[in-house]
């Protein structure tokens, strides 16, 4: 076969991918960035190249400083949430990982194992959340529990509808993927790295420290960018779990998609995606994950 | 040196119902090179590896020096372990992986820097100190590894098939390196390998094992010449396994003489046969033989005194050794 007619083919090989990405990602994505910079009036949106949107997201942030305005809180919000989920999310991760990967012998137990972290899944987000309800609520189970064992005097209020229970559900959702790539990563390392480890006189923890971690980093950094970018985007678990109380990012797009106010909504869109972008461009800096692609 | 470096006391490695490494008992003195020589599964890995304190001894004690060190981690038993796949850290730079236990034991960062140093020199590595494992080639891999496992200090070295990963032309150089580095550190080498040729080259003393028992330990000149057990004699190559009226013994391949002709020597000690196959390999001439008993008798013969009278397959032969050549088998 002829180079010419061999890239032939490999571009028809790629062409369905190209196509999919091209309808569902790059076509939706350049249609919010055109939509961002369009004019509206209170019934209409109008084709237009202004800078409005943009101005309007962040108006009088920089006057009031160093008081935050509201686009700044709900980022700094925001921000704090993924902090916190990916905290812990990693920490519980990176455990269960661990746990199945060093010390669960048999692939067959492995394999179980994963099946049981996947039952969650089995439902849907919205169920899952709501599930937490009825455990927290101030008449709910624990609550009880607490008051009958004499523990607590009066319901604790901050079981529901706070941020304690934003980061409950959402490191309950979201903890399979950190748990996942960082599996994978950890199957990857050779055993006999860990003997060496034990040859040169480290301790498990020097071993998990000087070894394992900076093995896994690639799988930490996969993990964490899931993570990242589900949290930063959401306002359905935190509107559900925060009793709509919590402000977020999300929250505010969607509220101000339900006005109908689709340019001010895309340009949130973008600044968002710009914040995104540079969070994993920053971790991607730190780790070259590209060895675990 | 003077003393006895490592010393295995019925060392016994069962896994379930196998018994892996049968109630062993092995000295191997201070400062001697020694092979732990057999074919795969024969036990010599768990062996080393009991020493090195990497697996569990199911019973028996090892000794280092006057030490037991039978319930020792690794690192309290003053050996150092090289593994078969180098097991280099990927992560870290090629200085950083020799200084990794000098890092372990809490030495400073130039400190335990410069001592890695040293040791790169020793291996001649020092030029790729800031290289990482990926960048070199399994030589070079191979020296880090060296150099990792030298630099703890140790008064053993255990190597895990260390050649086994290299190129033939590496192996024969590499192999003269090790021996060098033994003698100038004055150290104990424990060497596993399935290759007689490295074990005849490099040890002071063979080891060769045999479904989890130690079936001759000696210098390798006394397992050549006189290897003790039928396993040993075919293990080592090069020999003969004849039946004799006192039972089974082995001769050398180079000590049998070849007469043409089918005529029986007065005694009546040798062999009438028949020329199979020969083979030229430059300053020998191996033959191929066939006699009643023995369906593969092999001799080697000078070229020289071959080329005199050159035999052809087919040909009827007598063969004959002295009787001193003959050891006996147990």
């Amino acid at each position: 076969m002829s180079r010419v007619a061999s890239s032939r083919a490999a571009l028809w090989q790629a062409a369905p991918l190209v196509v999919l990405l091209a309808v569902f990602f790059v076509l939706p994505l350049v249609l919010v960035v055109v939509v961002s910079v369009w004019d509206y009036n209170d019934y209409a949106i109008l084709p237009d190249v202004t800078p409005r949107n943009y101005r309007d997201v962040f108006e009088g942030c920089l006057v009031a400083l160093p008081e935050l305005c509201v686009t700044f809180k709900t980022y700094l919000s925001t921000l704090k949430f993924c902090l916190m989920v990916w905290l812990s999310t990693l920490l519980i991760g990176f455990t269960v990982a661990y746990f199945l990967a060093f010390h669960v012998r048999s692939l067959g137990w492995q394999v179980v194992l994963f099946l049981v972290c996947t039952i969650p899944f089995w439902t849907s987000n919205v169920i899952r959340m709501i599930s937490w309800i009825p455990l927290l609520g101030r008449n709910g189970v624990i609550n009880q529990w607490l008051q009958q064992a004499g523990i607590t005097d009066a319901p604790l209020e901050w079981l529901l509808f706070s941020d304690f229970s934003v980061l409950l559900a959402f490191v309950h959702l979201y903890t399979m993927f950190m748990i996942v790539p960082i599996f994978n990563s950890m199957t990857r390392i050779d055993r006999s790295l860990l003997e060496a480890a034990y040859d040169a006189g480290a301790s498990g923890w020097q071993t998990l420290w000087n070894v394992v971690i900076p093995l896994c980093k690639p799988g930490i950094v996969i993990g964490s960018i899931f993570v990242v970018t589900i949290v930063m985007g959401d306002f359905v678990t935190i509107g559900v779990m925060g009793g709509q109380q919590i402000a977020s990012i999300g929250k505010i797009i969607s509220v101000q998609m339900s006005y109908l106010q689709f340019p001010l909504a895309a340009a949130n869109a973008v600044i968002l995606l710009a914040v995104v972008m540079m969070i994993i461009w920053a971790m991607t800096r730190a780790v070259d994950i590209r060895r675990e692609l | 040196m003077q003393g006895v470096a490592v010393e295995l006391i019925r060392v016994t490695k069962r896994y379930g119902a196998v018994t892996a490494v049968d109630a062993i008992d092995l000295r191997i003195p201070a400062g001697s090179y020694c092979c732990l020589l057999g074919p795969s599964g024969c036990g010599k890995t768990s062996t080393l590896r009991m020493i090195a304190g990497h697996e569990a001894i199911d019973d028996g004690d090892v000794r280092l020096g006057d030490t037991v060190v039978t319930h020792m981690p690794p690192a309290r038993r003053g050996t150092a372990m090289m593994f078969q796949s180098y097991a280099l850290f990927p992560h870290l730079s090629v200085v950083d992986n020799v200084a990794f236990s000098l890092k372990m034991k809490g030495v400073a960062r130039d400190a335990r820097r410069a001592r890695a140093m040293e040791f790169l020199l020793l291996v001649a590595m020092e030029k790729y100190a800031e290289r990482l494992p990926a960048q070199l080639s399994g030589g070079q891999q191979q020296r880090v590894a060296l150099a990792r496992a030298l630099v703890t200090e140790p008064q053993v070295l255990l190597l895990d098939e260390p050649l086994s990963a290299l190129d033939p032309f590496l192996r024969g150089r590499v192999r003269a390196e090790l021996k060098r580095l033994q003698r100038e550190l004055g150290i104990s080498f424990i060497h596993v390998t399935h290759s007689q040729d490295e074990a005849m080259a490099l040890a002071d003393l063979v080891v060769v094992m045999n479904a989890g028992r130690i079936e001759q330990a000696d210098t390798p000149r006394a397992v050549f010449d006189a290897p003790r057990s039928e396993f040993v004699a075919r293990f080592i190559g090069g020999h003969n396994i004849v039946v004799t009226a006192a039972g089974k013994a082995a001769v050398r391949c180079d000590r049998l003489a070849v007469a043409r002709g089918d005529e029986m020597p007065a005694d009546g000690l040798g062999l009438a046969a028949t020329v199979q196959a020969v083979e030229y390999q430059g300053s020998s001439v191996v033959l191929s033989l066939q006699e009643e008993r023995h369906a593969d008798l092999a001799a080697v013969m000078d070229d020289a005194i071959f080329f005199a009278d050159p035999l052809q397959p087919g040909d009827r032969v007598t063969v004959r050794w002295r009787p001193g050549d003959a050891h006996r088998l147990d």
